[in-house]
């Protein structure tokens, strides 16, 4: 796979396009490093000219932060930073909306300002420009229903990047009951994600992934890591992972195309 | 003899307005105890907020009945209130329907709030039965029950009296009555009337309208003690309302500081801390460590229960629901105000926000999802509260859960919230 690092790149003497903000669940989860290789995948078909961190990376603080400790989130931010500046970096797309939100919101105060854009923002102005392709494709006329991740949706206003990819590959998009700015949290932010849940009547994963099944999607489509991982589990949970798959939008557009 | 009514009306409306005013310093004063944040800038667009959100109640609309039964009851507020203007200075100087000079103008617009007064009556019968008939969920949390539960109800019964009061101050308002214009609605009540003498008419009418008076001036009192604060707190809120991307949270500036010490090479570590000597406290205990926003906020929240409604955490069950934190913020800046009215200044009497009103368990089982923000029809933030109580409990005490700290200690040692080495973060590319 060409995945060219920063430190490559600047040994050449050339600039990427953009640069590409793995993050810690597209480096090290199993099925989170599916999307990140369907997005590379992407990518280099359409000769984007991008580059990652690599070894230099490290997690952007988001989960400290909201866990209430602002001194690791930002030196964090600030260990980030110098490298990214170091790098003369001016635009950072990722595929996890808690690192989209941090680097895009959070970063500029501390010295870091880029343009952050998340991955389905890019795919879509890559087809805009035509210089990415998806014609209907395997996904035409399935019912699929997309779950928005809070960190992209309410916390930064994008609901139609997504929405338009899915339009593009054809799908019969049905939204849930609750969706968009009215869209039911995964359970996994505010990292949650790497903690139990305190007591209650149900888990918020399940709710949500009981609503999007009651779509009768094949498909549940999202555009975070984590959200992936939760409506995984309440898939697994409502004992549907035979018949309903839990997939990233950048995923969905590689295998439409077969890429 | 004749004097008499005008001097009760002056006394009444000094005594009322007074004591209102002493109360609104007294809520100005509890929020400056706040911290002090900047919400000076751009200033076009707060006032477009504030237009939209307060003014034009954009947000009650996303849910439609509750939303337009509320434009109903608040136009009918605003509007009829300019028939007020009139009561002042009829009471003031016993005169009787001064504005009637103003001839087909007067009875047009005193049709207006006849009709309107009708509406209000009837959107406030369908706000009592969703609350006692059709027990809309949200109205019956655990956090509603005594004073707030009652204080729904009482405003309710508050708006139907002072609305029938006024309908039947027009109902029997004879002369008035022989017009025959501006009374679209109290023209079918005046029939009840019809077997009483012009005596006890001229009576009930001027019974129902010093009743009427002295309701405002009650209603007007009552706000302090109400969650109906909203109607006048809720324009100041939308106005220093966040405008930043609700995904944001501020960066502690003294944190801040700090890191930038430890992360400069060329720092001497024994060198005195230059500025503040005193350190500062990271995160809120308590409503002082809140700023004046968060702490306007609470005095603002109108108890909807729109947030709660769309809390994942609550839905599913949790401790958690963002009114509650509102409500407690403020019950507990109520009590800390209390205690300077008593003492002159604050002194803390050992209870805190965290923990004697807000639990721990609350806070953790927040997954800062903003669903609370998007929901407020008036732009309160509880999850700034959330996170700046979280901030106290992970910096001050080191008091986050298990779980957490290990994420944290992962972050701290690999550079990620879970133990695999940094040198291994490129390692999927040849998977
Ligand atoms: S941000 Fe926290 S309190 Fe607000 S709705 Fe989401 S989980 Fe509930
Ligand atoms: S915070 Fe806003 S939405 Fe929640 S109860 Fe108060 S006013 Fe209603």
């Amino acid at each position: 796979m060409n995945v060219p690092t920063m430190a490559e790149m600047m040994a050449q003497g050339k600039q990427p396009e953009v640069l590409f903000w793995v993050g810690c669940a597209g480096s090290y989860d199993d099925r989170a490093k599916k999307i990140t290789k369907a997005f590379v995948k992407i990518l280099n078909n359409a000769k984007v000219e991008f580059a990652v961190l690599g070894t230099e990376e490290s997690c952007s603080g988001d989960p400290a932060k909201r866990s209430g400790n602002e001194f690791l989130f930002q030196m964090q931010a600030m260990t980030n930073i110098e490298i990214l500046n170091a790098y003369e970096i001016k635009k950072i797309v990722t595929a996890c909306p808690h690192c989209y939100n941090t680097l895009k919101n959070e970063y500029p105060e501390l010295g870091g300002k880029y343009e952050v854009i998340h991955h389905t923002e890019l795919l879509q102005s890559l087809i805009n420009d035509g210089r990415l392709k998806i014609e209907g494709g395997s996904f035409k006329g399935q019912r699929i229903t997309f779950h928005d991740p809070c960190y992209l949706g309410r916390a930064n206003d994008v609901y139609e990047a997504p929405r338009e990819l899915l339009e593009k590959m054809e799908v019969e998009l049905v939204e849930m009951n609750r969706c968009k700015s009215n869209g039911l949290c995964c359970g996994a932010g505010g990292a949650q994600m790497f903690k139990e849940a305190e007591k209650g009547t149900n888990e918020i994963f399940i709710e949500r992934t009981d609503e999007a099944l009651s779509t009768k999607s094949s498909i549940i489509a999202t555009g975070c890591p984590f959200c992936n991982t939760m409506i995984t589990d309440g898939v697994k949970n409502a004992n549907k992972e035979n018949e309903v798959q839990v997939l990233d939008i950048a995923e969905m557009i590689v295998s439409a195309n077969k890429l | 003899m004749h004097l008499i009514p005008n001097l009760l009306f002056a006394l009444l409306l000094i005594v009322g307005v007074g004591i209102f005013v002493k109360n609104i310093k007294k809520i100005i004063r509890n929020i400056k105890l706040g911290k002090a944040i900047d919400r000076s800038d751009n200033a076009d667009k707060r006032w477009k907020n504030m237009l939209l959100v307060a003014f034009g109640q954009s947000k009650m609309v996303s849910r439609p009945l509750s939303g337009i039964l509320h434009i109903i009851v608040y136009a009918g507020f605003i509007i009829i209130n300019i028939e007020v203007i009139e009561i002042l200075i009829d009471g003031l100087f016993g005169t009787h329907r001064i504005f009637k000079f103003a001839g087909p103008l007067y009875t047009f617009l005193i049709g207006s709030f006849e009709i309107l007064a009708f509406m209000v009556f009837v959107s406030v019968i369908i706000f009592w039965m969703r609350r006692m008939v059709i027990r809309v969920p949200r109205f019956w949390n655990k956090e509603m029950t005594s004073w707030p539960k009652n204080d729904a109800l009482n405003i309710l019964y508050f708006e139907m009296v002072l609305m029938s009061l006024f309908i039947i101050m027009n109902a029997t308002d004879t002369a008035f009555q022989q017009l025959n214009a501006g009374n679209p609605i109290s023209q079918f009540v005046t029939p009840l009337f019809s077997n009483f003498s012009v005596d006890s008419l001229h009576f009930i009418e001027r019974a129902a309208w010093w009743i009427h008076v002295i309701g405002i001036f009650i209603f007007l009192n009552y706000l302090y003690y109400s969650k109906h604060l909203h109607i006048l707190l809720a324009f100041p809120n939308t106005f220093y309302a966040n405008l930043n991307p609700k995904g944001q949270l501020d960066n502690l500036e003294s944190v801040t500081n700090e890191v930038k010490l430890m992360m400069d090479p060329n720092a001497n570590p024994y060198a005195a801390p230059l500025e503040d000597a005193v350190p500062s406290k990271f995160g809120a205990s308590d409503v002082t460590d809140l700023t004046w926003v968060q702490l306007m906020n609470a005095y603002t929240c109108t108890e909807c229960g729109r947030c709660t409604s769309v809390c994942p955490a609550n839905i599913t069950g949790k401790e958690l629901s963002p009114r509650a934190i509102m409500m407690k913020t403020r019950d507990r800046l109520e009590e800390v105000g209390k205690i300077i009215d008593q003492k002159g200044s604050f002194e803390n009497e050992g209870k805190q926000l965290l923990n004697d009103y807000i639990t721990p368990e609350e806070l953790w089982a927040c997954t800062s999802c903003n669903a609370c923000v998007e929901a407020c029809p008036v732009n309160i933030n509880p999850l700034s509260i959330i996170m700046d109580m979280r901030r106290f409990l992970v910096m001050e005490q080191s008091a986050a859960p298990q779980e957490l700290n290990v994420m944290m200690t992962n972050i701290e040692n690999n550079g990620a919230p879970w133990q695999y080495s940094q040198m291994d973060r490129l390692n999927w590319k040849d998977e």
